[in-house]
Protein backbone atom coordinates (compact mmCIF):
# COMPACT_ATOMS: atom_id res chain seq x y z
CA UNK A 1 0.00 0.00 0.00
CA UNK A 2 1.28 3.47 -1.16
CA UNK A 3 1.15 6.15 1.70
CA UNK A 4 0.96 9.68 1.77
CA UNK A 5 0.44 12.44 3.79
CA UNK A 6 -3.09 14.08 4.92
CA UNK A 7 -4.28 17.17 2.92
CA UNK A 8 -3.80 19.15 5.93
CA UNK A 9 -0.04 17.48 7.25
CA UNK A 10 0.76 18.06 3.38
CA UNK A 11 -0.02 21.72 3.35
CA UNK A 12 2.38 21.77 6.55
CA UNK A 13 4.71 19.93 5.15
CA UNK A 14 5.00 22.28 2.25
CA UNK A 15 4.60 25.33 4.36
CA UNK A 16 7.90 23.84 6.05
CA UNK A 17 9.57 23.43 2.48
CA UNK A 18 8.75 26.89 1.54
CA UNK A 19 11.10 28.14 4.49
CA UNK A 20 14.57 26.61 3.06
CA UNK A 21 16.10 28.29 -0.26
CA UNK A 22 16.45 24.58 -1.10
CA UNK A 23 14.22 22.08 -0.74
CA UNK A 24 16.41 19.35 0.78
CA UNK A 25 17.11 21.41 3.60
CA UNK A 26 13.83 20.29 4.62
CA UNK A 27 14.44 16.56 5.04
CA UNK A 28 14.60 16.40 8.79
CA UNK A 29 11.79 18.33 10.05
CA UNK A 30 9.43 16.74 7.09
CA UNK A 31 10.69 13.13 8.65
CA UNK A 32 10.09 14.61 12.38
CA UNK A 33 6.20 15.40 10.95
CA UNK A 34 6.33 11.84 8.93
CA UNK A 35 7.29 10.15 12.41
CA UNK A 36 5.14 11.83 14.14
CA UNK A 37 2.10 10.77 11.63
CA UNK A 38 3.08 7.25 11.06
CA UNK A 39 4.79 6.65 14.22
CA UNK A 40 8.01 5.49 12.42
CA UNK A 41 9.78 5.64 9.60
CA UNK A 42 9.33 2.44 7.25
CA UNK A 43 10.78 1.43 3.78
CA UNK A 44 7.42 2.82 2.56
CA UNK A 45 7.86 6.53 4.85
CA UNK A 46 11.62 6.89 3.34
CA UNK A 47 10.54 6.16 0.00
CA UNK A 48 7.25 8.82 0.02
CA UNK A 49 9.82 11.61 1.00
CA UNK A 50 12.75 10.76 -0.97
CA UNK A 51 9.62 11.48 -3.81
CA UNK A 52 7.97 14.21 -2.50
CA UNK A 53 11.56 16.11 -1.77
CA UNK A 54 12.70 14.44 -5.40
CA UNK A 55 15.88 13.13 -3.77
CA UNK A 56 17.45 9.61 -4.00
CA UNK A 57 16.06 7.01 -1.21
CA UNK A 58 19.04 6.09 -0.10
CA UNK A 59 19.64 9.77 0.62
CA UNK A 60 16.88 9.54 2.93
CA UNK A 61 17.95 6.11 4.35
CA UNK A 62 21.20 7.78 5.34
CA UNK A 63 19.94 10.11 7.36
CA UNK A 64 17.40 8.03 9.09
CA UNK A 65 19.88 5.90 9.70
CA UNK A 66 22.26 8.68 11.23
CA UNK A 67 20.51 10.34 13.65
CA UNK A 68 19.28 8.61 16.60
CA UNK A 69 15.60 10.07 17.44
CA UNK A 70 14.07 8.63 14.04
CA UNK A 71 13.07 4.96 13.98
CA UNK A 72 13.20 2.08 12.02
CA UNK A 73 10.66 0.57 13.70
CA UNK A 74 7.43 1.30 16.14
CA UNK A 75 7.29 1.43 19.59
CA UNK A 76 5.18 1.39 22.36
CA UNK A 77 2.38 3.93 23.35
CA UNK A 78 5.06 5.17 25.53
CA UNK A 79 9.01 5.76 25.25
CA UNK A 80 10.85 6.18 28.27
CA UNK A 81 14.35 7.42 27.44
CA UNK A 82 16.48 7.51 30.43
CA UNK A 83 20.10 9.99 30.23
CA UNK A 84 22.77 8.01 31.15
CA UNK A 85 25.53 10.68 30.71
CA UNK A 86 27.49 12.22 33.65
CA UNK A 87 25.57 14.53 35.58
CA UNK A 88 22.78 11.96 35.73
CA UNK A 89 24.38 9.03 36.12
CA UNK A 90 26.51 10.79 38.99
CA UNK A 91 23.30 11.45 40.45
CA UNK A 92 22.08 7.99 40.10
CA UNK A 93 20.70 7.45 36.69
CA UNK A 94 21.81 3.37 36.59
CA UNK A 95 19.93 2.96 39.49
CA UNK A 96 16.31 3.92 37.71
CA UNK A 97 17.89 2.01 34.93
CA UNK A 98 17.91 -0.95 36.83
CA UNK A 99 14.30 -0.09 38.45
CA UNK A 100 12.53 0.23 35.02
CA UNK A 101 14.25 -2.78 33.57
CA UNK A 102 12.86 -4.96 36.57
CA UNK A 103 9.32 -2.99 36.96
CA UNK A 104 8.92 -3.43 33.20
CA UNK A 105 10.21 -7.06 32.48
CA UNK A 106 12.39 -5.85 29.52
CA UNK A 107 15.80 -4.96 28.83
CA UNK A 108 16.98 -1.69 27.01
CA UNK A 109 15.81 -1.33 23.40
CA UNK A 110 12.77 -3.84 23.97
CA UNK A 111 9.26 -3.00 24.27
CA UNK A 112 6.72 -4.69 26.83
CA UNK A 113 4.63 -7.58 25.44
CA UNK A 114 1.14 -5.05 26.03
CA UNK A 115 2.95 -2.59 23.65
CA UNK A 116 2.64 0.03 26.48
CA UNK A 117 6.60 0.52 27.32
CA UNK A 118 9.90 0.84 25.07
CA UNK A 119 12.72 1.41 27.59
CA UNK A 120 15.88 3.47 25.93
CA UNK A 121 18.91 4.68 27.12
CA UNK A 122 20.04 8.15 25.98
CA UNK A 123 23.00 10.34 26.08
CA UNK A 124 22.79 14.15 27.46
CA UNK A 125 19.51 15.64 27.17
CA UNK A 126 20.81 18.77 28.12
CA UNK A 127 18.98 19.16 31.33
CA UNK A 128 21.91 18.22 33.51
CA UNK A 129 20.91 20.91 36.74
CA UNK A 130 17.41 18.39 37.06
CA UNK A 131 19.40 15.49 37.11
CA UNK A 132 18.65 12.57 36.84
CA UNK A 133 15.93 13.24 33.82
CA UNK A 134 14.09 10.92 32.03
CA UNK A 135 11.94 11.45 28.75
CA UNK A 136 8.74 10.23 27.58
CA UNK A 137 7.59 10.69 24.58
CA UNK A 138 8.02 14.24 24.06
CA UNK A 139 8.03 15.29 27.51
CA UNK A 140 11.24 15.73 30.17
CA UNK A 141 10.53 14.53 34.06
CA UNK A 142 13.30 16.07 36.09
CA UNK A 143 14.95 15.59 38.90
CA UNK A 144 13.76 12.45 38.74
CA UNK A 145 14.02 9.33 41.58
CA UNK A 146 12.15 5.76 42.28
CA UNK A 147 9.37 6.90 44.43
CA UNK A 148 8.42 9.70 41.75
CA UNK A 149 9.15 7.20 38.92
CA UNK A 150 6.84 4.46 40.56
CA UNK A 151 4.20 6.94 40.72
CA UNK A 152 4.97 8.01 37.19
CA UNK A 153 4.49 4.53 35.69
CA UNK A 154 1.23 3.97 37.87
CA UNK A 155 -0.06 6.60 36.13
CA UNK A 156 0.85 5.78 32.79
CA UNK A 157 -0.52 2.61 33.27
CA UNK A 158 -4.11 3.84 34.36
CA UNK A 159 -3.66 5.68 30.80
CA UNK A 160 -2.65 8.74 32.33
CA UNK B 1 26.85 42.05 40.02
CA UNK B 2 24.13 43.42 37.36
CA UNK B 3 22.35 40.54 35.24
CA UNK B 4 22.25 40.89 31.48
CA UNK B 5 21.80 37.60 30.02
CA UNK B 6 19.66 36.58 33.34
CA UNK B 7 17.62 39.83 34.32
CA UNK B 8 14.42 38.55 32.50
CA UNK B 9 14.60 34.65 34.26
CA UNK B 10 12.65 35.43 37.44
CA UNK B 11 10.14 38.41 35.32
CA UNK B 12 7.06 36.20 34.68
CA UNK B 13 5.87 36.06 30.92
CA UNK B 14 9.00 37.77 30.20
CA UNK B 15 8.77 35.60 26.60
CA UNK B 16 5.90 37.98 25.60
CA UNK B 17 7.33 40.72 23.50
CA UNK B 18 5.10 43.53 25.43
CA UNK B 19 6.68 42.39 28.90
CA UNK B 20 10.25 42.43 26.59
CA UNK B 21 9.70 45.85 25.25
CA UNK B 22 8.47 47.48 28.65
CA UNK B 23 11.62 45.93 30.43
CA UNK B 24 14.29 47.58 27.48
CA UNK B 25 13.54 45.09 24.60
CA UNK B 26 14.55 45.87 20.80
CA UNK B 27 15.84 49.52 21.71
CA UNK B 28 19.26 47.84 21.08
CA UNK B 29 17.83 47.26 17.61
CA UNK B 30 16.72 50.80 16.93
CA UNK B 31 19.81 51.88 17.27
CA UNK B 32 21.74 49.61 15.79
CA UNK B 33 20.11 50.54 12.93
CA UNK B 34 21.23 53.98 12.84
CA UNK B 35 24.65 52.81 12.54
CA UNK B 36 26.26 51.34 9.87
CA UNK B 37 26.96 47.77 9.72
CA UNK B 38 30.44 48.24 10.44
CA UNK B 39 30.45 49.92 13.31
CA UNK B 40 28.03 47.54 14.70
CA UNK B 41 31.10 44.74 14.22
CA UNK B 42 33.38 47.20 15.52
CA UNK B 43 31.85 47.24 18.38
CA UNK B 44 31.62 43.25 19.03
CA UNK B 45 35.24 43.29 18.40
CA UNK B 46 35.78 45.86 20.92
CA UNK B 47 33.69 43.63 23.43
CA UNK B 48 36.18 40.69 23.65
CA UNK B 49 33.39 38.86 23.02
CA UNK B 50 34.04 34.60 22.23
CA UNK B 51 32.44 32.56 21.47
CA UNK B 52 30.52 30.88 23.96
CA UNK B 53 29.71 27.33 22.13
CA UNK B 54 32.99 26.27 23.29
CA UNK B 55 36.17 27.34 21.02
CA UNK B 56 35.72 30.62 22.36
CA UNK B 57 37.08 32.17 19.01
CA UNK B 58 36.24 36.16 19.08
CA UNK B 59 32.78 36.81 17.52
CA UNK B 60 34.18 39.94 15.84
CA UNK B 61 36.78 38.80 14.09
CA UNK B 62 34.78 35.30 12.82
CA UNK B 63 32.11 38.12 11.36
CA UNK B 64 34.71 40.49 9.76
CA UNK B 65 35.80 36.88 8.19
CA UNK B 66 33.10 37.11 5.45
CA UNK B 67 34.24 38.18 1.86
CA UNK B 68 34.07 41.84 1.28
CA UNK B 69 32.44 41.73 -1.96
CA UNK B 70 29.00 40.34 -1.57
CA UNK B 71 28.20 38.25 -4.39
CA UNK B 72 26.36 35.44 -2.79
CA UNK B 73 23.99 35.51 -0.03
CA UNK B 74 24.94 35.60 3.31
CA UNK B 75 23.20 33.11 6.13
CA UNK B 76 23.66 33.27 9.73
CA UNK B 77 23.33 30.50 11.95
CA UNK B 78 22.53 29.71 15.51
CA UNK B 79 23.82 27.04 17.01
CA UNK B 80 21.19 26.11 19.78
CA UNK B 81 22.35 22.24 19.30
CA UNK B 82 23.12 22.69 23.24
CA UNK B 83 24.79 18.78 23.63
CA UNK B 84 27.98 19.14 25.27
CA UNK B 85 27.27 17.07 28.42
CA UNK B 86 26.99 19.10 31.42
CA UNK B 87 25.65 21.98 29.44
CA UNK B 88 22.27 23.48 29.73
CA UNK B 89 22.51 27.21 29.40
CA UNK B 90 20.95 27.87 26.11
CA UNK B 91 17.83 26.05 26.94
CA UNK B 92 16.87 28.29 29.30
CA UNK B 93 17.90 31.99 27.24
CA UNK B 94 15.53 30.17 25.23
CA UNK B 95 12.47 29.62 27.22
CA UNK B 96 12.79 32.54 29.51
CA UNK B 97 14.09 35.33 27.50
CA UNK B 98 13.44 34.15 23.23
CA UNK B 99 12.83 37.82 22.43
CA UNK B 100 16.98 38.46 23.25
CA UNK B 101 18.22 35.76 21.15
CA UNK B 102 15.54 37.02 18.43
CA UNK B 103 17.18 41.00 18.79
CA UNK B 104 20.64 39.61 19.00
CA UNK B 105 20.24 37.19 15.59
CA UNK B 106 18.52 40.58 14.03
CA UNK B 107 21.33 42.71 14.95
CA UNK B 108 23.93 40.52 14.25
CA UNK B 109 22.18 39.61 10.81
CA UNK B 110 22.20 43.44 10.01
CA UNK B 111 25.84 43.45 10.97
CA UNK B 112 26.70 40.90 8.57
CA UNK B 113 24.69 41.27 5.46
CA UNK B 114 22.52 38.00 6.07
CA UNK B 115 18.48 38.22 5.50
CA UNK B 116 18.11 34.70 6.38
CA UNK B 117 18.59 33.59 9.37
CA UNK B 118 18.23 30.08 10.95
CA UNK B 119 17.81 28.54 14.54
CA UNK B 120 19.59 25.35 14.67
CA UNK B 121 17.80 23.91 18.07
CA UNK B 122 18.44 20.10 19.28
CA UNK B 123 15.33 17.82 18.55
CA UNK B 124 14.69 17.11 21.97
CA UNK B 125 14.20 21.18 23.01
CA UNK B 126 10.59 21.08 21.89
CA UNK B 127 9.59 23.38 24.60
CA UNK B 128 12.10 25.60 23.08
CA UNK B 129 11.18 25.35 19.98
CA UNK B 130 7.64 26.20 20.62
CA UNK B 131 8.74 29.06 22.93
CA UNK B 132 10.88 30.58 19.74
CA UNK B 133 8.17 30.10 17.22
CA UNK B 134 5.94 31.85 19.17
CA UNK B 135 8.56 34.60 19.79
CA UNK B 136 8.89 34.59 16.16
CA UNK B 137 5.63 35.17 14.75
CA UNK B 138 5.57 38.06 17.26
CA UNK B 139 8.39 39.79 16.05
CA UNK B 140 6.77 39.13 12.50
CA UNK B 141 3.60 41.18 13.56
CA UNK B 142 5.22 43.78 14.93
CA UNK B 143 7.61 44.28 12.42
CA UNK B 144 11.06 43.23 14.10
CA UNK B 145 11.40 40.68 11.39
CA UNK B 146 10.20 40.16 7.84
CA UNK B 147 10.47 43.32 4.93
CA UNK B 148 12.01 46.51 6.28
CA UNK B 149 12.79 46.01 9.73
CA UNK B 150 11.43 48.79 11.94
CA UNK B 151 10.90 50.73 8.97
CA UNK B 152 14.71 50.84 7.82
CA UNK B 153 15.52 48.94 4.69
CA UNK B 154 16.95 45.87 6.41
CA UNK B 155 14.69 43.07 5.16
CA UNK B 156 15.52 39.71 7.59
CA UNK B 157 13.39 35.89 7.99
CA UNK B 158 14.28 33.80 10.84
CA UNK B 159 13.67 29.92 10.31
CA UNK B 160 13.60 27.35 13.11
CA UNK B 161 15.33 24.00 12.64
CA UNK B 162 14.80 21.19 14.65
CA UNK B 163 17.70 18.50 15.01
CA UNK B 164 17.46 14.90 15.60
CA UNK B 165 19.28 13.66 17.85
CA UNK B 166 23.53 14.04 16.80
CA UNK B 167 25.92 15.85 18.81
CA UNK B 168 28.07 15.60 15.98
CA UNK B 169 25.77 18.96 14.61
CA UNK B 170 27.04 21.13 17.04
CA UNK B 171 30.10 21.52 15.42
CA UNK B 172 29.50 24.06 12.85
CA UNK B 173 29.92 22.49 9.57
CA UNK B 174 28.43 19.09 10.26
CA UNK B 175 25.56 21.75 11.77
CA UNK B 176 25.75 23.12 8.17
CA UNK B 177 25.75 19.87 6.54
CA UNK B 178 22.57 18.74 8.62
CA UNK B 179 20.64 22.11 7.74
CA UNK B 180 21.14 21.10 3.78
CA UNK B 181 19.70 17.90 4.93
CA UNK B 182 22.17 16.03 5.45
CA UNK B 183 23.93 13.60 7.41
CA UNK B 184 25.99 15.28 10.15
CA UNK B 185 29.62 14.65 8.87
CA UNK B 186 32.05 17.64 9.64
CA UNK B 187 33.77 19.33 6.42
CA UNK B 188 37.68 19.99 6.47
CA UNK B 189 38.23 23.29 7.40
CA UNK B 190 39.17 25.35 5.05
CA UNK B 191 37.45 26.58 3.19
CA UNK B 192 35.72 28.23 6.86
CA UNK B 193 32.32 28.86 6.78
CA UNK B 194 32.41 32.66 6.50
CA UNK B 195 34.17 31.82 2.82
CA UNK B 196 31.55 28.67 2.21
CA UNK B 197 29.21 27.51 4.16
CA UNK B 198 25.66 26.77 3.99
CA UNK B 199 24.97 26.25 0.22
CA UNK B 200 28.79 26.77 -0.29
CA UNK B 201 27.67 30.54 0.61
CA UNK B 202 29.31 32.94 3.25
CA UNK B 203 27.96 31.85 6.51
CA UNK B 204 28.33 32.97 10.05
CA UNK B 205 27.57 30.02 13.08
CA UNK B 206 27.25 31.41 16.59
CA UNK B 207 26.18 29.94 19.86
CA UNK B 208 23.13 31.59 21.32
CA UNK B 209 24.72 32.93 24.21
CA UNK B 210 27.30 34.51 22.52
CA UNK B 211 24.68 36.02 19.83
CA UNK B 212 21.96 37.07 22.89
CA UNK B 213 24.97 39.01 24.02
CA UNK B 214 25.07 41.69 21.38
CA UNK B 215 22.12 43.66 22.23
CA UNK B 216 23.82 44.65 25.21
CA UNK B 217 27.22 45.33 23.15
CA UNK B 218 25.11 47.45 21.07
CA UNK B 219 23.49 49.42 23.92
CA UNK B 220 26.06 50.51 25.97
CA UNK B 221 29.58 49.58 23.96
CA UNK B 222 32.15 47.21 23.27
CA UNK B 223 34.47 49.05 26.10
CA UNK B 224 31.66 48.91 28.50
CA UNK B 225 31.69 44.83 27.84
CA UNK B 226 35.06 43.72 28.23
CA UNK B 227 35.36 45.73 31.23
CA UNK B 228 33.14 43.20 32.72
CA UNK B 229 35.41 40.49 32.11
CA UNK B 230 38.85 39.79 32.44
CA UNK B 231 41.54 40.61 29.73
CA UNK B 232 40.45 39.25 26.54
CA UNK B 233 37.70 37.52 27.95
CA UNK B 234 34.54 40.55 27.98
CA UNK B 235 31.12 40.09 28.96
CA UNK B 236 29.62 38.05 31.70
CA UNK B 237 29.36 34.36 31.20
CA UNK B 238 26.14 31.63 31.97
CA UNK B 239 28.17 29.15 34.02
CA UNK B 240 25.89 25.83 33.92
CA UNK B 241 26.63 24.02 37.09
CA UNK B 242 25.77 20.43 37.54
CA UNK B 243 26.80 16.57 39.64
CA UNK B 244 27.49 16.90 43.38
CA UNK B 245 26.22 20.50 44.53
CA UNK B 246 23.68 21.66 46.92
CA UNK B 247 22.19 23.82 44.11
CA UNK B 248 22.77 22.50 40.92
CA UNK B 249 21.72 25.30 38.29
CA UNK B 250 22.98 28.35 35.53
CA UNK B 251 24.49 31.09 37.47
CA UNK B 252 25.40 34.31 35.36
CA UNK B 253 28.64 36.17 36.93
CA UNK B 254 31.55 38.02 35.60
CA UNK B 255 33.69 36.37 32.91
CA UNK B 256 36.66 35.08 34.91
CA UNK B 257 34.89 34.02 38.03
CA UNK B 258 37.07 31.49 40.46
CA UNK B 259 36.03 28.30 39.93
CA UNK B 260 36.42 27.84 43.57
CA UNK B 261 33.54 30.63 43.77
CA UNK B 262 31.03 29.21 41.96
CA UNK B 263 31.48 25.29 43.45
CA UNK B 264 31.23 26.79 46.90
CA UNK B 265 29.23 29.63 47.16
CA UNK B 266 26.86 30.17 44.22
CA UNK B 267 26.21 26.47 43.66
CA UNK B 268 26.98 25.44 47.76
CA UNK B 269 29.18 23.33 48.15
CA UNK B 270 28.93 19.17 47.72
CA UNK B 271 26.42 17.53 48.88
CA UNK B 272 26.14 16.15 52.11
CA UNK B 273 29.23 17.94 52.58
CA UNK B 274 31.27 15.69 50.92
CA UNK B 275 34.74 15.88 50.16
CA UNK B 276 35.75 17.08 46.33
CA UNK B 277 36.89 14.90 44.20
CA UNK B 278 37.05 16.58 40.77
CA UNK B 279 35.64 19.16 38.70
CA UNK B 280 35.15 19.01 34.71
CA UNK B 281 35.20 22.99 34.38
CA UNK B 282 33.77 23.37 30.93
CA UNK B 283 31.48 20.36 29.42
CA UNK B 284 32.51 16.94 29.02
CA UNK B 285 35.47 17.16 26.40
CA UNK B 286 37.15 19.51 29.07
CA UNK B 287 40.20 18.22 30.77
CA UNK B 288 39.47 17.17 34.77
CA UNK B 289 40.54 19.26 37.31
CA UNK B 290 41.54 18.09 41.14
CA UNK B 291 40.89 19.88 44.16
CA UNK B 292 44.21 22.38 44.66
CA UNK B 293 43.37 23.77 41.19
CA UNK B 294 39.79 25.19 41.73
CA UNK B 295 41.03 29.09 42.66
CA UNK B 296 41.49 29.25 38.72
CA UNK B 297 39.83 31.94 37.19
CA UNK B 298 37.19 30.58 34.60
CA UNK B 299 38.04 32.34 31.03
CA UNK B 300 39.23 30.99 28.42
CA UNK B 301 42.86 31.82 28.73
CA UNK B 302 43.31 31.51 32.64
CA UNK B 303 41.98 27.81 32.19
CA UNK B 304 44.34 26.64 28.86
CA UNK B 305 46.82 28.10 31.17
CA UNK B 306 46.71 25.25 33.62
CA UNK B 307 45.86 22.73 30.25
CA UNK B 308 42.12 22.32 30.47
CA UNK B 309 39.32 24.76 28.82
CA UNK B 310 36.52 26.87 29.59
CA UNK B 311 34.16 25.04 26.49
CA UNK B 312 31.24 25.74 27.33
CA UNK B 313 31.34 26.82 30.73
CA UNK B 314 29.10 23.55 32.06
CA UNK B 315 31.10 22.74 35.34
CA UNK B 316 30.34 19.32 36.64
CA UNK B 317 31.41 18.66 40.09
CA UNK B 318 32.49 15.57 41.27
CA UNK B 319 32.52 14.20 44.99
CA UNK B 320 34.61 11.64 46.65
CA UNK B 321 31.82 9.51 46.14
CA UNK B 322 32.46 8.80 42.84
CA UNK B 323 34.30 6.19 40.69
CA UNK B 324 36.51 8.11 38.06
CA UNK B 325 37.17 4.84 36.09
CA UNK B 326 33.55 4.57 35.88
CA UNK B 327 32.85 8.47 35.23
CA UNK B 328 35.40 8.22 32.79
CA UNK B 329 33.25 4.84 31.07
CA UNK B 330 30.39 6.71 31.16
CA UNK B 331 32.05 9.72 28.59
CA UNK B 332 33.92 7.40 26.70
CA UNK B 333 30.71 5.50 25.96
CA UNK B 334 29.05 8.92 24.68
CA UNK B 335 32.23 9.92 22.26
CA UNK B 336 32.14 6.43 21.09
CA UNK B 337 28.42 6.83 20.20
CA UNK B 338 28.83 10.04 18.71
CA UNK B 339 31.55 9.50 16.45
CA UNK B 340 30.09 10.00 13.09
CA UNK B 341 32.26 6.91 11.28
CA UNK B 342 33.87 9.86 9.18
CA UNK B 343 37.48 9.35 10.01
CA UNK B 344 39.30 5.76 10.97
CA UNK B 345 41.19 7.18 14.48
CA UNK B 346 37.95 8.64 15.93
CA UNK B 347 35.51 6.17 14.73
CA UNK B 348 37.85 3.15 15.93
CA UNK B 349 39.49 4.66 18.78
CA UNK B 350 36.63 5.85 20.19
CA UNK B 351 34.89 2.40 20.57
CA UNK B 352 38.29 0.52 21.65
CA UNK B 353 38.84 3.27 24.39
CA UNK B 354 35.14 2.28 25.70
CA UNK B 355 35.72 -1.46 25.44
CA UNK B 356 39.07 -1.29 27.39
CA UNK B 357 37.90 1.20 29.80
CA UNK B 358 34.72 -0.61 30.67
CA UNK B 359 36.88 -4.25 31.07
CA UNK B 360 39.15 -2.35 33.40
CA UNK B 361 36.06 -1.02 35.17
CA UNK B 362 34.39 -4.43 35.66
CA UNK B 363 37.68 -5.47 37.22
CA UNK B 364 39.27 -7.93 33.72
CA UNK B 365 41.70 -5.23 33.31
CA UNK B 366 45.31 -6.04 32.03
CA UNK B 367 48.48 -4.59 33.21
CA UNK B 368 49.08 -2.73 29.85
CA UNK B 369 45.81 -1.42 29.72
CA UNK B 370 46.48 2.47 31.20
CA UNK B 371 49.06 3.00 28.38
CA UNK B 372 47.52 0.62 25.61
CA UNK B 373 44.77 3.62 25.97
CA UNK B 374 47.25 5.93 26.35
CA UNK B 375 48.61 5.18 22.74
CA UNK B 376 45.17 4.78 21.37
CA UNK B 377 44.73 8.56 22.50
CA UNK B 378 47.89 9.60 20.47
CA UNK B 379 46.86 8.11 17.43
CA UNK B 380 43.61 9.86 17.63
CA UNK B 381 44.50 13.92 19.01
CA UNK B 382 45.08 15.86 15.76
CA UNK B 383 44.23 13.13 13.10
CA UNK B 384 40.51 13.86 12.36
CA UNK B 385 38.73 16.23 10.32
CA UNK B 386 37.02 17.96 13.33
CA UNK B 387 37.43 18.22 16.90
CA UNK B 388 35.21 15.04 18.12
CA UNK B 389 38.67 13.08 18.03
CA UNK B 390 39.99 15.52 20.59
CA UNK B 391 37.33 15.83 22.71
CA UNK B 392 36.85 12.06 23.18
CA UNK B 393 40.66 12.28 24.19
CA UNK B 394 41.36 14.75 26.45
CA UNK B 395 39.27 13.46 29.42
CA UNK B 396 40.98 9.88 28.85
CA UNK B 397 44.21 11.18 29.14
CA UNK B 398 43.34 13.95 31.98
CA UNK B 399 41.80 11.46 33.94
CA UNK B 400 44.65 8.83 33.95
CA UNK B 401 47.17 11.64 34.54
CA UNK B 402 45.14 13.13 37.32
CA UNK B 403 43.67 9.96 38.93
CA UNK B 404 46.10 7.08 37.26
CA UNK B 405 46.08 5.20 40.79
CA UNK B 406 42.62 4.42 40.49
CA UNK B 407 42.72 2.67 37.10
CA UNK B 408 45.75 0.86 38.79
CA UNK B 409 43.84 -0.07 41.83
CA UNK B 410 41.06 -1.43 39.59
CA UNK B 411 43.54 -3.86 37.54
CA UNK B 412 45.72 -5.07 40.43
CA UNK B 413 41.98 -5.78 42.59
CA UNK B 414 40.41 -6.68 39.78
CA UNK B 415 37.35 -4.31 40.57
CA UNK B 416 36.29 -1.06 42.06
CA UNK B 417 37.43 0.45 45.33
CA UNK B 418 35.86 2.83 45.51
CA UNK B 419 33.16 3.62 48.06
CA UNK B 420 30.39 4.07 44.65
CA UNK B 421 27.51 2.87 45.01
CA UNK B 422 25.60 1.60 42.14
CA UNK B 423 22.40 3.77 42.78
CA UNK B 424 24.89 6.85 42.71
CA UNK B 425 25.57 9.35 45.82
CA UNK B 426 21.87 10.49 46.32
CA UNK B 427 19.70 7.78 47.35
CA UNK B 428 17.57 8.01 44.54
Amino acid sequence: MKISFRNDVLKEAQRIISLYPRKESSLLPLLHIAQREFGYISDEVEAYIAELLQIPPIHVREVVSFYTMFRKRPLGKYHIQVCRNISCSLLGSDGLIDYLKKQLGIDEGETTSDGLFTLSTVECLGSCGTAPVIQINDVYYENMSREKLERLLEELRRGG
Amino acid sequence: MELLLTKRFSIPDAFRIEVYRETGGYRSLQKALQMRPEEVIEEVKKANLRGRGGAGFPAGVKWSFLPKEKKMPVYLCVNADEGEPGTFKDRYIMLKDPHLLIEGIVISSYAIGASKAFIYVRGEFLDCIDTLERAVKEAHREGIIGEKVMGSSFSLDIAIHRGAGAYICGEETALIESLEGKKGRPRLKPPFPAQKGLYQCPTIVNNVETIACVPYIVERGGEWFANLGTEKNGGTKLYAVSGHVKRPGVYELPMGTALREIIYEHAGGIIDDLRLKAVIPGGSSSPVLTPDEIDVKMDFDSLARIGSMLGSGAVIVISEKACMVKTLYVLARFYAHESCGQCTPCRNGTSWMEKIIKRVEDGKGRKEDIDLLLDICDNIKGKTVCPLGDAAVMPVESFIKKFREEFEAHIAFKGCTVSYEREGVLNV
